[in-house]
């Protein structure tokens, strides 16, 4: 005997959709955006703002380094924090320090490097140090905390760290004035315990989002004078230094792509509920 | 527009599709990228291993300028990398004791201060409801209560007790939410970055501004 198939209410249908057509949907809403920009507001937040105002305050001689922590499965979100405070700290004309804890970061942050250092007409070695990465993790923050020269040898291009007119009087702890890591993971958590705890370091950190609620204890404590939060953070310090890059194009795909997801929040639970009821 | 003329721009794209086409279903250019990936991924370690630490921190000093001493470390890295000859991989163990002790020493004081004493510092904030500061300290400090009375399993969470580890999951809760918020907004980056590639970097679409 034939069995009569039950006829699917339009919410049991939608409930049930194949979830690739959230996948189009997103995409689309995520990419369309780049080519209709409504060029809205990013404003920045307090933890954002602390850490450009800092700079602003710094004097020519004053050493930033810039810890570029992070490998290619999160560099869309931190490489725009980097190039956006790199920049920053050429327009400022303080001495800044470009490093990685990851062995992949240097790759990353290279051609960001150069980029800006063409556009600002600064010059490798006088105007900043490009020092690669150094294994180690911990000991690297240790011992550079002690002696930077000795930690890093030969910078990213293997000239030797003593010959770099930049690095002159910068030595040890003593001469940083501030230690922005980037990371998408816990790395804030290594210089936090051995730079800043035993030698009072300035610090600052830009993290995924994901592990930015993780990050405001530290900011509430004053342990970190600011933190750039993913993506958003990133078009935020964009805002700052009045440079529209990056991050802030992807601002807007990023806003679209929310109002959908909340919007197949709201109706996913509209219908849970409603089926739930039926039955 | 104008299309990429760079052959490692169009790799860079194919891999791209290949790894975003498990959206739809697994199947083999998936695998390839994640091999590649990892391929990759090592030897490019290798050789900045190799040119930024072996090279500058070993080979220089030791055969440069006779600093015989960093041969003791070199030994020790050498017992870490024996693990892999099942005859030999017990000395592999005098090198974890040196990375465990030294690790364990270095990290639980500093961690202690910076993880605990110094947020525990951080809670003990003047109270007031005269102002929009005195009020978020207040919110601090019912949530940090909270939170830990709902960790405290030896007592049951009854009456007064309960009800206080009941605020506490609603603590618990938004820090969950924003956490989740914030996730979504990690993912969505990712992607978008991808998508930038395409447009910039391939197509060559200017879209600044």
């Amino acid at each position: 005997m034939a069995e009569l198939k039950q006829e699917k209410t339009f919410w049991e249908k939608l409930v049930q959709i194949d979830r690739r057509f959230i996948y189009l949907i997103i995409a689309l809403a995520m990419t369309l955006p780049f080519f209709f920009q409504m060029g809205l507001p990013i404003p920045a937040t307090k933890e954002v703002k602390d850490i450009y105002d800092l700079i602003e305050t710094f004097k020519p001689n004053d050493v930033v380094i810039l810890s570029a922590d992070f490998d290619p499965s999160v560099s869309p979100e931190l490489l725009p924090m980097f190039d956006a405070m790199f920049r920053h700290c050429l327009k400022a004309g303080v001495k800044v320090i470009a490093m990685s804890l990851y062995i992949q970061g240097p790759g990353l942050i290279e051609p960001v490097i150069n980029q800006a250092a063409k556009d600002y007409n600064k010059v490798n070695g006088i105007d900043y140090a490009f020092l690669g990465w150094q294994y180690g993790y911990n000991l690297v923050v240790i011992n550079m905390m002690e002696n930077l020269k000795q930690t890093f040898p030969v910078d990213y291009y293997g000239e030797r760290t003593e010959d770099l007119p930049i690095l002159g009087n910068v030595n040890n702890y003593a001469d940083y004035d501030l230690i922005t890591s980037m990371n998408g993971s816990s790395t804030y958590m290594t210089w936090l315990l051995y730079a800043h705890e035993p030698y009072n370091v300035p610090m600052a950190c830009g993290v995924t989002a994901v592990s930015a609620a993780d990050v405001y204890p530290y900011i509430q404590s004053g342990q970190f004078i600011g933190m750039l939060g993913g993506l958003k953070g990133a078009a935020e310090y964009e805002t700052l230094i009045s440079e529209k890059r990056m991050a802030t194009m992807g601002m807007e795909a990023q806003n679209w792509a929310h109002i959908f997801i909340i919007l197949f929040i709201i109706i996913g639970n509209i219908g849970f509920f409603i089926i739930g009821r039926k039955k | 527009m104008q299309l990429s003329t760079n052959i490692w721009v169009w790799l860079g794209v194919f891999f791209t599709l290949s790894v975003l086409s498990f959206l739809y279903k697994d199947n083999p250019f998936y695998k390839l990228a994640e091999h590649v990936t990892v391929g990759v991924s090592i030897g490019y370690a290798i050789v900045l291993w190799w040119n930024l630490t072996v090279y500058p921190r070993f080979i220089i000093p030791v055969f440069e300028n006779g600093h015989f001493i960093l041969i003791i470390p070199a030994i020790l890295g050498l017992m870490m990398v024996l693990r892999i000859v099942p005859k030999w991989s017990w000395l592999s163990r005098y090198a974890i004791c040196f990375t465990v002790g030294g690790g364990a020493g270095m990290g639980i004081p500093r961690s202690m201060q910076a993880s605990v004493l110094r947020q525990l510092e951080a809670t003990m904030l003047p109270l007031s409801l005269n102002s929009a500061t005195g009020i978020n300290n207040i919110v601090i400090f019912i949530g940090v209560l909270t939170v830990l009375i709902y960790f405290f399993f030896s007592k049951e969470h009854k009456g007064v007790f309960g009800g206080a580890a009941k605020i506490g999951i609603w603590f618990l809760m938004v820090g969950f939410g924003a956490t989740f918020g914030y996730t979504v907004m990690a993912r969505l980056s990712l992607f978008i970055g991808r998508v930038l590639f395409i447009l910039q970097d391939f197509l060559g679409l200017n879209l600044a501004g």
